[in-house]
């Protein structure tokens, strides 16, 4: 990126037309791509009498304000800040539970040869092919059965039982470079000191590309957290979107819906735009 | 592959991997072990009682011409969402690739689909495309073109294949451009100078390049089309119409978790256990070989 | 008002939530439904009228998402042992509930047990018929119960140069209107919501045909569909026909059909009259409420019509004195003020007698002509066994197969014979399936 910056304008291609072009495919594909989060924006700006009557406006209106303190003290069972902060404890306990067992048991599948390694590693690829939806009933079952419903752990533990993180850290801790475990063995260094510093702070870009991809993984869930929440503290952001639509006759408070559906977007979206660049350094070398 | 340098010992290894294994063993190959043994059973929902019938539920499966041809369905459904959250995904990063003003802002615009969770996705589109009264579909209507997606399977297919896409567009942006970024500028710039044009160093340079990518990235996006979507379909079209948007996954949450027919749900995802099984090898045999590492 | 009602509801959730049992040492009854918006804070309304109505017992009510999810909440909850007192389940999961001896507590039993004062005579016949056995015991209280009409956009009729007062009682007069209004340009002339709910199952119960055989399952598992008979071939094609020709306009399997109506874009719409709460809310046009039409020259018709909507089922698993605290809230549900007020303010209909009695005495119906249609449709004549209800396994997937039928017969695919009869074989595996699940 920084050999880059120094290029002038336009080296790799150096027509000018051709450099307005290009703008004008990125401005067409974020028109395309970003329209219905404007469009939920500006639904969330205006009256219901001014969506439900066709066509909608596609300039936002003058009750923002009002709109959004309505969606905030709403909520169907709870306040909307309080699911918001339910969505970020479960989406973190998601993503670092998950980083963190899958981390070590790459490292022991890596670096170790120790019985039942083989079937361990089998194991691992299996978690990655039976959709949740199947296993619902029973993993309820096994939830409630520990007294886990309506707590952070029956959020968090069963969604980070997939093994997909171990499968990335495997490919990962693979390319680097076996001179280094070599130099740490001869220097007598035992396995975990070796984890602690070269591993772990290799992995760091890995982490963060992880780390936001099972944040949203985790924040976007819906039927696990419907299934399991009976107690309405415990409610997550998400859900409470969903369950904003009346069933049967009744008909749908778009704006405040709208303006929810916005406020749920934004945690997520703060995490994938500050952590863009670990983010992307973490795919580039996850990919070799 | 294996590491040619390794630790000694095995206590450690095996406490490293056991909170895994106690998780994946608790909340995932039990449930899913008492999965796989109700397709051998008809239980009532309340799991009051139980009738074995042992393959009974995958003849009846088998027997509905209806069911066979939701696995139609579904591959042109899969492979629908799969180009068209790839495609454009990779124009669009090819050419944010090549621009250095104004990259950040189309960036992180295009990231905001990927923090809409697929549940909500429906709704959006939806609300945009509701038969006549849906911003979209009226403007349509303006134009003369009657949108109907009720009744029209194309149309049903297109909406459900452009909401599950949509999302993904912007998760595989982000995957692209990183690989753009790391394709050595010396090498695209060598071509340039040997007048060769931009389409043909694209497709001879560029895109063996970004193959590992691309790979995993078609890997990731099948199984999304397969296993995630359902919520989607669920809020558009509830499969229809007719059976126009039934895939195979719909067809399991919708039985058993809409339906009940807790039986004939679990035998629908052992044979989904085993589609994906075989497409796993065949993507492992086939596709990778002719990737260019 | 709005508002108020609202923040002494959300009082009432804050209130429940912060103190809990500790606070009240009142026997906690756990009440789920599936309830939001506006429904949800009358809901709340209740609940807290009653919870401050006395101290022994204190109702939590807790949303569970739309109906078919509540019902998979309560299932998966009570297979783990920590199903609630009191579920609502729509009316289409009423045969899942019944078969679920085990997992149930019926009402009249419940009432028998608390020792509480029950007259399930004060009950509407053809409301709480559909939740009763045919030896006419009480399984489930009607909690929300609406039943089909047929909503009228005034403006829309004026425009195409019809009378809105025009009559509308029959299909067949339907017909001759819908040909004027689609004459003078309109593109929506009529639209429906529930299709298989509006124009099978009612058609069926309305022209007194039976849907299924058994007495339309009540009196048996081994039922089989029967919805393919002349009266209900003739009525689909008819709607089919009308499809062709642009007269009727599919909107959706759901209530899809209800947001062009209330944009002012549809002549008229069938719908159920608890759209009474969105209509009179959204729309900006003169709009009335006209009885479901019939097929005149049909015997027995206008028969009457059944009922939609959910009912609590009291499950099975928990103290004795907790029962007593759910007899006593059902009893408070079902007292004339509260039904009258729910009927009022819903659109549903009135559970009991007497609160249909009072809202007429109210002067409510003087207030809001035609909102007692529903309640004469309803209850014009005694139900039949083919007007009663409908209680078959499985049919929540069979309305499915129903929908898809019926949008082949609207696009065109299909005649109406081959479509019926083919979701009558599909929908009588299902049927079969359900009964060996249920032995």
């Amino acid at each position: 990126m920084r050999a880059l910056d120094t290029l002038p304008d336009g080296m790799v291609e150096k027509r000018g037309s051709s450099l307005w072009l290009s703008h004008l495919v990125m401005i067409a594909g974020v028109l395309v791509i970003f329209f219905p989060i404007w469009l939920a924006f500006v639904a969330s700006t205006v009256t219901q009498p001014e969506i439900v009557k066709p066509p909608m406006p596609l300039m936002p209106g003058d009750h923002f304000f009002e709109n959004y303190s309505r969606a905030l003290n709403a909520g169907v069972n709870v306040p909307v800040t309080t699911m918001l902060v339910n969505s970020l404890i479960m989406a973190i306990g998601i993503a670092l539970g998950k980083i963190a067992i899958s981390l070590i048991s790459a490292f022991a599948i890596v670096y170790f040869r120790f019985p039942g390694r083989t079937l361990f590693f089998w194991m691992i690829f299996l978690t990655l092919m039976l959709p949740v939806e199947v296993r619902i009933v029973p993993t309820y079952e096994v939830v409630a059965g520990f007294g886990m419903l309506n707590s952070y752990s029956g959020l968090i533990f069963p969604l980070i039982a997939s093994a997909t993180a171990t499968f990335l850290f495997r490919q990962f801790f693979m390319t680097i470079p076996d001179e280094l475990a070599e130099a740490a063995r001869v220097d007598g260094a035992r396995p975990l000191r070796f984890f602690f510093d070269i591993v772990l702070p290799m992995s760091r870009t890995n982490i963060a590309a992880l780390f936001v991809i099972l944040f949203i993984y985790g924040w976007n869930q819906y039927l696990w957290p419907l299934l399991i929440t009976t107690d309405p503290s415990m409610n997550t952001i998400v859900m409470g979107i969903k369950q904003m639509f009346p069933s049967g006759d009744d008909t749908a408070d778009w704006p405040v819906i709208m303006a929810t559906s916005i406020l749920a977007m934004i945690p997520p979206v703060i995490v994938v735009v500050s952590m863009q660049k670990l983010f992307l350094r973490g795919l580039l070398e996850s990919e070799k | 592959m294996e590491k040619r340098v390794t630790f000694k010992g095995w206590l450690l290894p095996l406490l490293l991997v056991f909170p895994q294994l106690l998780i994946s063993a608790v909340f995932f190959f039990y449930p899913a072990g008492q999965a796989i043994w109700q397709s051998l059973f008809i239980p009532d929902p309340f799991g009051l009682s139980s009738q074995f019938v042992g393959l009974g539920n995958f003849k009846f499966l088998f027997g509905d011409s209806y069911y066979r041809a939701s696995f139609v369905t579904t591959a042109i459904f899969s492979i629908l969402v799969t180009l068209a959250s790839l495609i454009p995904a990779l124009l669009l990063a090819v050419v944010a690739d090549r621009l250095i003003k104004g990259a950040t802002v189309y960036r992180t615009l295009l990231i905001w689909p990927y923090a809409v969770a697929p549940a909500v996705a429906g709704v959006l589109w939806l609300f945009m495309f509701n038969t006549r009264v849906g911003v979209v579909s009226w403007y349509l209507g303006q134009f003369g073109y009657d949108w109907n997606h009720v009744l029209n399977d194309g149309e049903a297919m297109g909406l459900v294949v452009v909401a599950s896409a949509w999302g993904r567009v912007s998760y595989n942006f982000l995957f692209f451009f990183a690989a753009l970024q790391a394709v050595p500028k010396s090498v695209v710039e060598a071509a340039a100078i040997d007048g060769a044009r931009f389409t043909r160093r694209f497709f001879t340079i560029v895109l063996p390049l970004i193959s590992p990518t691309t790979f995993f990235l078609l890997v990731v996006n099948i199984v999304y089309a397969f296993f995630e979507t359902f919520g989607v379909i669920h809020t558009i079209t509830s499969g229809g119409p007719q059976q126009a948007t039934t895939i195979l996954v719909y067809k399991v949450f919708s039985d058993g978790f809409v339906g009940q027919d807790l039986g004939s749900s679990a035998a629908q995802s052992v044979v989904l256990l085993v589609v994906v099984g075989l497409m796993t090898i065949i993507q492992f045999k086939y596709l990778e070989k002719r990737v260019h590492y | 008002m709005k508002t108020k009602l609202k923040s002494y509801a959300l009082g009432a959730l804050a209130a429940s939530v912060l103190c809990g049992p500790t606070a009240f040492a009142a026997t906690e009854v756990q009440f789920w439904h599936a309830f939001t918006g506006r429904l949800g804070e009358l809901v709340a309304e209740q609940v807290e009228t009653f919870n401050g109505s006395q101290s022994d017992y204190q109702i939590v009510a807790s949303h569970k998402g739309n109906y078919s999810e509540t019902l998979n909440a309560g299932i998966a909850a009570f297979r783990a042992k920590e199903q609630p007192h009191i579920l609502m389940v729509f009316e289409v999961g009423t045969a899942t509930m019944m078969g679920a001896k085990g997992a149930i507590k019926p009402i009249h039993e419940v009432m028998a047990d608390a020792g509480a004062t029950f007259d399930p005579d004060a009950y509407i016949g053809s409301v709480k018929g559909y939740y009763t056995t045919t030896d006419g015991k009480m399984l489930s209280l009607p909690f929300n119960s609406s039943t089909p009409v047929l909503w009228v956009n005034k403006d829309a009729l004026k425009a195409a140069d019809v009378d809105p007062e025009v009559d509308l009682s029959t299909w067949q007069k339907v017909g001759e209107v819908l040909d004027k209004v689609k004459a003078a340009g309109s593109e929506c002339p009529l639209t429906t919501a529930w299709q298989s709910w509006i124009h099978l199952e009612n058609l069926s119960a309305y022209h007194n045909t039976p849907f299924a055989t058994k007495d339309n399952g009540f009196a048996g598992l081994d039922t089989e569909l029967a919805f393919n008979s002349e009266l209900q071939v003739q009525h689909v094609q008819a709607m089919g026909d009308w499809a062709k020709d642009g007269k009727f306009m599919y909107a959706g399997r759901r209530n899809e059909g209800g947001a062009n109506f209330r944009a002012g874009e549809c002549a008229l719409f069938t719908e159920s009259s608890a759209g009474y709460a969105g209509i009179s809310k959204e729309a900006q046009f003169e709009f009335a409420v006209r009885p479901l039409p019939y097929w005149e020259g049909s015997e027995g018709a206008p028969q009457n019509t059944i009922i939609g909507g959910a009912s609590l089922w009291v499950m099975e698993g928990h103290e004795a004195d907790e029962y007593k605290g759910v007899a006593a809230f059902l009893n408070f549900l079902s007292t004339a003020d509260i039904q009258a007020k729910w009927h009022q303010d819903t659109g549903y209909l009135p559970i009991t007698v007497a609160a249909g009695d009072k809202t007429k005495a109210d002067g409510f119906y003087d207030k809001n002509p035609g909102t007692d249609i529903a309640v004469i449709q309803m209850t014009a004549k005694a139900p039949t066994a083919n007007s009663k209800g409908l209680r078959l396994g499985s049919f929540d997937q069979i309305r499915g197969i129903i929908d898809e039928e019926l949008e082949a017969v609207w696009s065109g695919d299909k005649t109406a014979q081959v479509a019926l009869d083919s979701a009558v074989e599909r929908g009588n595996k299902l049927l079969r399936r359900f009964e060996q699940a249920n032995k």
